[in-house]
């Protein structure tokens, strides 16, 4: 800047001014919508949880300090009772347990389907006719799929109706049996979202070196062994962008739920996101509802964390 | 010659064995395929029948006798036609604002210097990774407090404005050569020029992915509008379709039908511009 002539400098001053407003000017329809509407409801969303708040107007709110975190992990109890109480009877804990457990069975079952149709799609003729099929259920709308699934799932349903034709005997509706219920969320979210996943692991295929696999077959390498040695530890930094985004989305599962169970029976499928719903929605107790929502906030990002590092840890290699 | 010598044992199969091969794959993906329609199919099957028929033993895929008359039915008994309109305004609306504002964003983000750019971005960027589930409850606090409560606007604003979209269309104008702007900027085309004349239609595609995103995502919302909407008149397909089951829940057949109906426009839209769709995740991996 000072190996400039002075006599230039406000000139360029001007200019840069304008510059800026030029690109203010750009953003302000978007920013303003965004902040408005995204970024202040963040910031508000933390402070509420130290606030006790059923409704009513703002003047009613009051500052509890961390009595909603309290609560909803029922801290008095725990201290007395030991952790086991905090997951099978209390509502947070059970919120986490079947979160965790319909997470930690759909994520790896959806990237198996979702590879294995990648790998019979790659490279064939009518791929494409295949890939809309399979990709159909993810832009289906949910209402509609499952409402048609737990039909499907229901006592005399078509599935159980095949179920008996093979010899079995699950006589019950799916989404009423306390131990079926979270299978039939399973099944639907693997069901609409490998065609997804999908997608990804075709785009990733294509860029699996050709000569790498060439060369495996040349090493006398059957399409086994390829798969297992070349495919796979190439596919490896989409499997784990895949895993993250997946999991993050499944922590977040709240639609298929609603619909097709709404929680039950009992508490069986009983979600982090339910949990909030109810607690902000049905009961209006917004404090605890969003002491909740920081909880469900702090493992998205600490996931999110773990995935930045490692996409460093990826491209350094 | 010695080409040839390369490329032999790569092919050890003989032909026959090849296409033993292809058939048994084609099988698998039929079979699968079977798999992933049977919930329509189904649909499609329970929509032609009476009630009683939808649960009989042994069920039958093809319905004794086709009972068209339940798609008429629907129309009168679900107020669909007023649904349809508030989610199509919704829809386009949110479309629409969306990729507006957010390409206009983007062309600041990509293609403009000046001051705070890095630290507005990395403020979008961080909205992203947090789920919109956690903030909800203030954000319906917010809305109902401007009066927003149970209109289709709040539907709008909601969806509107998100980061994704900006992100999405900065990632693609950053692919564009920076020199094809200053070169422009020469000519003397103004800012607002070059974003109209040359970054727009250089991005078709990205357009077309953030369109049909938007579109399906707005279209298949079913949480916001049911915080949000409560009475009738203001209904999206998704939650009126939903109260059509709570209410009715043993008009097996009709609720069906009524499925079916809510599945159309947007299994239209994605069919015409799967390519866009398809194209949009493979490159972005990002989700909607």
């Amino acid at each position: 800047m000072t190996a400039r002539p002075k006599q230039i400098r406000p000139h360029m001053k001007r200019m840069e001014r304008k510059k800026t407003l030029i690109a203010y000017s750009f953003l302000a329809p978007n920013f303003l919508g965004f902040a408005i509407f995204t970024l202040v409801p963040v910031v508000f969303a933390i402070a509420l949880s130290f606030f006790e708040w059923n409704g009513g107007d703002m003047s009613k709110m009051r500052f509890v300090g961390f009595d909603n975190y309290a609560t909803i992990f029922s801290f008095s109890k725990i201290g007395e009772k030991g952790l086991a109480y905090l997951f099978n009877r209390v509502d947070l804990g059970i919120a986490l347990k079947n979160t965790v457990y319909y997470t930690a069975v759909t994520v790896p079952l959806t990237i198996v389907c979702a590879l294995a149709l990648a790998m019979l799609l790659n490279k064939i003729k009518g791929a494409v006719a295949f890939r809309t099929i399979f990709f159909f259920p993810y832009v289906a709308s949910m209402v509609a799929i499952c409402v048609c699934w737990s039909f499907m799932l229901m006592k005399d349903g078509p599935v159980n109706q095949i179920i008996m034709a093979f010899g079995g005997t699950f006589n019950k509706s799916w989404t009423a049996d306390s131990n079926m219920a979270i299978w039939s969320i399973i099944l639907v979210s693997v069901w609409r979202n490998m065609g997804y996943y999908m997608v990804i692991y075709l785009a990733a295929l294509q860029g699996v070196p050709r000569e790498l696999l060439e060369a495996a077959t040349v090493d006398g390498a059957g399409k086994w062994k390829q798969f297992i040695h070349v495919t796979l530890p190439q596919l490896r930094p989409t499997t784990f962008f895949v895993s993250i985004m997946m999991i993050i989305s499944c922590f977040k599962i709240y639609d298929v739920v609603a619909i097709m169970t709404d929680g039950g029976p009992g508490r069986a499928t009983k979600m982090l996101v339910t949990y909030i719903y109810d607690e902000a929605f049905i009961k209006v107790r917004y404090g605890q509802a969003s002491a909740i929502s920081m909880v469900l906030l702090v493992i998205v990002l600490a996931i999110t964390i773990i995935q930045f590092r490692s996409e460093k840890q990826f491209s350094a290699d | 010659m010695e080409q040839a010598l390369h490329q032999k044992p790569i092919r050890r199969d003989s032909p026959a064995l090849h296409a033993i091969g292809r058939v048994i794959i084609y099988a698998v993906l039929i079979a699968l395929a079977l798999f992933t329609l049977i919930p329509f199919i189904w649909m499609v099957s329970s929509s032609l029948k009476l009630d009683r028929e939808v649960f009989a033993y042994p069920m039958r895929w093809i319905p004794e006798t086709f009972h068209w008359e339940n798609y008429v039915l629907i129309w009168q008994r679900v107020p669909l036609l007023t649904y349809f309109k508030n989610t199509a305004f919704v829809a386009i609306v949110v479309t629409l604002l969306q990729t507006l504002t957010s390409s206009f964003a983007a062309y600041a983000f990509a293609k403009l210097e000046f001051r705070g750019r890095d630290v507005l971005f990395l403020a979008y960027i961080a909205t992203i990774a947090v789920p919109w589930q956690a903030y909800m409850l203030p954000q319906f606090i917010m809305m109902r407090s401007i009066g927003l409560y149970d209109t289709l606007w709040a539907m709008v604003v909601l969806q509107a404005f998100s980061a994704f979209g900006v992100f999405l269309m900065r990632q693609f104008y950053r692919g564009i050569p920076t020199e094809l702007c200053e070169a422009a900027r020469l000519d003397g085309l103004s800012e607002y020029g070059i974003w109209a004349r040359i970054m727009l239609p250089l991005s078709k595609a990205a357009i077309a992915t953030l369109v049909i995103f938007t579109f399906v995502n707005t279209w298949n919302d079913y949480m916001g509008p049911m915080i949000y909407l409560t009475r009738d008149i203001n209904k999206t397909v998704q939650v009126g379709l939903r109260r059509f089951i709570q209410e009715n829940s043993s008009d097996y057949h009709l609720i069906m039908a009524a499925s079916l109906c809510s599945l159309l426009p947007v299994s239209i839209v994605f069919l015409c511009l799967q390519k866009y769709f398809i194209e949009g995740i493979a490159t972005s991996g990002l989700k909607g």
